[in-house]
């Protein structure tokens, strides 16, 4: 554009909706929200082989109310499923969650009285990872996928 | 030992059997607490290791009457010794006494047989659920209970 002649090299000139969301999907802080197994993997996938912080999201906040990113990782049962909820609810705009693992997805194999069929009969989620735990790469993938619908999201 | 225990008890005991080298008596519910008492302080076992139900709800070949059974994992650490205390419980009278101030530990043993199973501790000073949360109808691991049965979540107070 035309600014960046009259002033030279050192300006950039975007569109504020495309800046605030690079921002955004660059510095998610998440909440880990673990219940089972699949802790273990995502305990991996912070750790320096995979290394999660490569795409900004290295920082958990032990706080919903200074968390961008839910993490629902492991099974949510029936007497958990009000304190996720609630934790949803906590947290301040915006937020994404993403289900980690097919129990929190589906249930997976809990197929009984005590265990919720997937975390999205009680929040809303954005990104699902499949697998029994999920390897760190379908959870560097999952948050690739994650900002890139970041990225798209329309601010007004 | 077991002669010991047959000549005190007497007809109190239904049955004895040597299980995998385990001793495995059943008794009648109305000497449970006799009976605890003299296994801790006499026999020394002083440790007990699992407390349990068992529903035989539609058990296969099932010779006794019956529905429940509670089941006594009792260890001596002086004699290294293991022992099985089992005690048959009916339908309509699901309760039996608690063995709380003899053993610690059957607290919360005790309060999951509850919960799972639905048989009432008499004397037991804290009995309420202990998995399932308070307003859950039923006891999910009675043979009887639907297995695609689900029950409505309750949001938090």
């Amino acid at each position: 554009m035309g600014l960046e002649k009259a002033f030279g090299e050192s300006w950039v000139t975007s569109k504020m909706e495309f800046a605030i969301n690079w921002a955004r999907k660059f510095s998610f802080f998440n909440y880990p929200f673990v219940t089972a197994c699949c802790g273990m993997e995502f305990m991996s996938t912070f750790a320096s082989t995979y290394d999660i912080a490569r795409f900004g999201a290295e920082f958990p906040r032990f706080s919903p109310r200074q968390a961008d990113v839910l993490f629902v990782v492991g099974t949510v049962n029936q007497k958990m499923a009000p304190v996720l909820k609630r934790v949803y609810e906590q947290m301040i705009e915006p937020k994404w969650v993403v289900s980690f693992g097919v129990c929190a997805t589906s249930g997976g194999f809990y197929d009984n009285y005590a265990v919720v069929d997937g975390i999205d009969k009680i929040i809303p989620v954005d990104v699902y990872i499949p697998g029994c735990p999920p390897r760190p790469q379908a959870v560097l993938d999952a948050l690739v996928k994650l900002q890139q619908k970041v990225q798209k999201e329309k601010l007004v | 030992m077991i002669e010991n225990l047959k000549h005190i008890f007497g007809n109190k005991i239904i049955d004895y059997v040597k299980n995998y080298d385990i001793d495995t008596l059943v008794a009648k519910k109305e000497a449970l607490i006799q009976m605890i008492s003299f296994l801790k302080n006499e026999e020394k076992f002083d440790f007990l290791m699992d407390l349990f139900a068992i529903d035989y709800l539609g058990y296969p070949d099932k010779k006794f009457e019956h529905r429940y059974e509670i089941v006594y994992n009792l260890y001596s650490f002086e004699n290294n010794k293991r022992l099985i205390l089992k005690v048959p419980v009916t339908e309509e009278n699901p309760s039996v006494d608690s063995i709380v101030s003899f053993y610690s530990s059957a607290d919360w043993y005790e309060r999951e047989a509850y919960d799972m199973y639905g048989i009432v501790f008499n004397g037991h000073p804290n009995l309420k659920r202990i998995l399932m949360y308070e307003e859950f109808q039923g006891h999910p691991l009675r043979k009887d209970y639907p297995l695609k049965k689900r029950q409505p979540r309750i949001d938090l107070k």
